[in-house]
């Protein structure tokens, strides 16, 4: 018994020196993807330049400087003014910030929310599950964007002030969202537990809290963080045309929607490009790099890919 | 070897075919279609048959996993199917299931040792300071090491991955274990292996084993007795030497025939089935398997047979036998 001893005293040091870990075998895999780390770096480059820059530019204070009114890029306005005389540059950090923080926000509410009900969906089945994926099929059969349109009318109908107007916008695309969500996330869960290892807690007489907490949401988890990556790139985009049209987040907040929107006439468009350059770059870039990023979390984490 | 452990009578578990917008049931598989069946203490019996014989839907509805639709599984006196709950949830160490499939049977994000120990303190068989060390124990009573316990499933080989699903089960201390095809999955050298463990295991602690396979050379290394299943019914049951060496049904003959023996000058009578297993959900009349015997007669075709006893031990249902 004595060496029996011995051996375990040993070598549970030796093999925890090698212990793999799901997550960390995932990320050595995510930083060999140069496409990945690129789209990372450019998501993180724009956050920091969104929430820090402006802190360093002589401009943040949105003044109105009829002066300086739009005024091509030079040495004192980088990207040049707007027709109020305001730095472009500084501007379209600050408008980087309310599409961030939008983007980020209502992909935090709609995968809480479709999480949750696509949860409760594919556990319980049952009539629970008919009325959450009734309702959802309700909504997914209504096109979103005229949806949105109407919400975003009554809101200017109602003249919510522009303040508020942002975490109404982070609400409407949430309540848009969750659909699509919560059928990927009840797919998932029906799949699971079907799953011999699943079928096996049952016979092991397992509890059903850690039949549930320890083996069928951890491996929910990785389908989650790549839903809720390309959902921000998804919401950004929703957002930004909802302020194009006026009807999502309106000025004096900037966003990068209603920036392009502030430029949309002839004159502004054939002879001021650097009103509506920058923002739609903004947009683009970040958009790109998002979805980029994404898809390679999906190539490294999807569940189908591992045994 | 005498008590009774797990007694199953004229079991049968029909899944429905639903078909249509309202999902009206239109039909049903008879999967399994009256079974019965006895496994004393210390005693292994094996279940034979094709793809398709409803084998192991007889095993996933011992265990629960599958409901039934009539008949009767009493395990160490209770009726299984008639508890709910915690009761059920009690009971179930005692009875575990080895799956076919060690690749899905392991939960990909658990580690092996936290696989083996987390039954263990839900049913209250350990605490949380000996229970590395049961788990460890169960890992090395079927040979694996205690040091590959912090490893996870996907760093295992096929046979080790049922090693550690045959230590998860064992870790319970049950009394009855099924096996549903526990080595079609792994290579000939593995199956010997893994074959030879539950030999070990048996001869050690006295376990019952429903050893389900349709591999017949696996049943005859390890099986006392033996019921020969087709198309959810029982055709042929007994002692593993009667039942080899003077097989009784011609679905049996058929089977035994069909068993590969390594001396390939010797020339034996082979009985070719033809064709497939019919569909469970459209059974034939009569007798099952008159539509693939090479010895059916008319009465075959009207007169379902009864599983009845033919002496030594053995029942067979066949009308010629």
């Amino acid at each position: 018994m004595s060496v029996a001893n011995g051996r375990l005293a040993v070598q549970p040091g030796a093999g925890r020196s090698k212990r793999s870990s799901i997550w960390g075998d995932a990320a050595r895999r995510l930083i060999r993807n140069k496409l990945a780390v690129s789209g990372f770096l450019v998501v993180a480059l724009m956050f920091a330049a969104c929430f820090l820059g402006p802190l360093f530019s002589p401009y943040a204070d949105n003044k109105i400087n009829m002066a300086q009114m739009n005024r091509p890029p030079s040495a004192s306005h980088w990207l040049g003014t707007d027709a109020l005389g305001r730095d472009v540059l500084t501007r379209v950090l600050q408008a980087g910030r309310i599409s961030l923080t939008v983007g980020l926000a209502s992909m935090g509410l709609s995968v809480a929310l479709g999480a949750l009900l696509g949860i409760v969906a594919g556990y319980y089945r049952g009539i629970v599950d008919q009325l959450i994926m009734r309702l959802a099929d309700l909504l997914l059969t209504i096109p979103s964007l005229p949806l949105l349109f109407i919400a975003g009318a009554l809101l200017s109908e109602w003249k919510v002030p522009p303040d508020s107007r942002m975490y109404i916008v982070m609400i409407m695309l949430a309540v848009v969202g969750w659909p699509g969500l919560a059928r990927m996330v009840r797919g998932q869960i029906l799949s699971l537990r079907e799953r011999e290892f699943m079928q096996a807690t049952t016979v092991l007489g397992l509890r059903g809290r850690r039949r549930l907490l320890g083996h069928l949401l951890p491996n929910l988890v990785p389908l989650l963080i790549v839903i809720a990556t390309l959902n921000i790139g998804g919401a950004i985009l929703s957002e930004s045309v909802l302020s194009f049209f006026g009807l999502g987040v309106t000025p004096p907040t900037p966003t990068w929607g209603n920036m392009i929107d502030a430029a949309n006439n002839m004159i502004d468009f054939e002879k001021r490009p650097w009103l509506w350059i920058p923002p739609g770059f903004s947009i683009f870039a970040t958009v790109i790099a998002i979805n980029l990023f994404g898809d390679a979390l999906r190539d490294v984490l999807d569940p189908k890919q591992r045994r | 070897m005498s008590e009774a452990l797990l007694e199953i009578e004229d079991l049968k578990t029909y899944f429905p075919i639903k078909s249509g917008l309202l999902g009206r049931t239109t039909g049903q598989v008879k999967a399994v279609d009256g079974i019965s069946l006895t496994i004393r203490e210390g005693e292994t019996f094996g279940l034979v048959g094709e793809s398709g014989s409803g084998k192991s839907t007889v095993g996933k509805s011992i265990v629960r996993l599958a409901a039934k639709t009539a008949g009767t599984i009493r395990f160490m006196g209770e009726d299984l199917h008639a508890l709910h709950g915690e009761r059920l949830r009690q009971l179930r160490p005692k009875l575990q299931l080895i799956f076919q499939d060690p690749y899905s049977s392991l939960n990909p994000r658990v580690r092996v040792g936290d696989a083996i120990g987390e039954p263990l303190l839900d049913h209250g068989l350990a605490s949380k300071a000996d229970v590395r060390e049961k788990a460890l124990q169960a890992l090395e009573s079927c040979g694996l090491s205690a040091y590959q316990a912090d490893r996870l499933p996907h760093e295992f080989s096929g046979g080790q991955r049922q090693r550690i699903g045959i230590a998860r089960a064992l870790a319970l201390d049950p009394k009855l274990i099924i096996a549903d095809e526990p080595v079609s999955a792994l290579d000939v050298s593995i199956q010997a292996q893994i074959i030879n463990l539950f030999r070990r295991l048996q001869q050690e602690r006295g376990l019952s084993y429903l050893f389900i396979s349709h591999d017949l050379s696996v049943v005859e290394h390890l099986c006392d007795r033996i019921g020969v299943m087709y198309l959810g019914s029982m055709m042929e049951t007994g002692p593993r030497e009667e039942l080899f060496r003077s097989p009784l049904h011609p679905y049996t003959k058929a089977l035994l025939s069909a068993v590969p023996i390594p001396i390939p000058k010797l020339k034996r009578e082979r009985i070719v089935l033809k064709g497939d297993i019919p569909d469970p959900s459209n059974p034939p009349s009569g007798c099952k398997f008159h539509t693939r015997c090479p010895f059916a007669v008319e009465r075959c075709v009207h007169e379902a047979p009864e599983l009845r006893s033919a002496g030594g031990g053995r029942q067979v249902a066949c009308h010629l036998a």
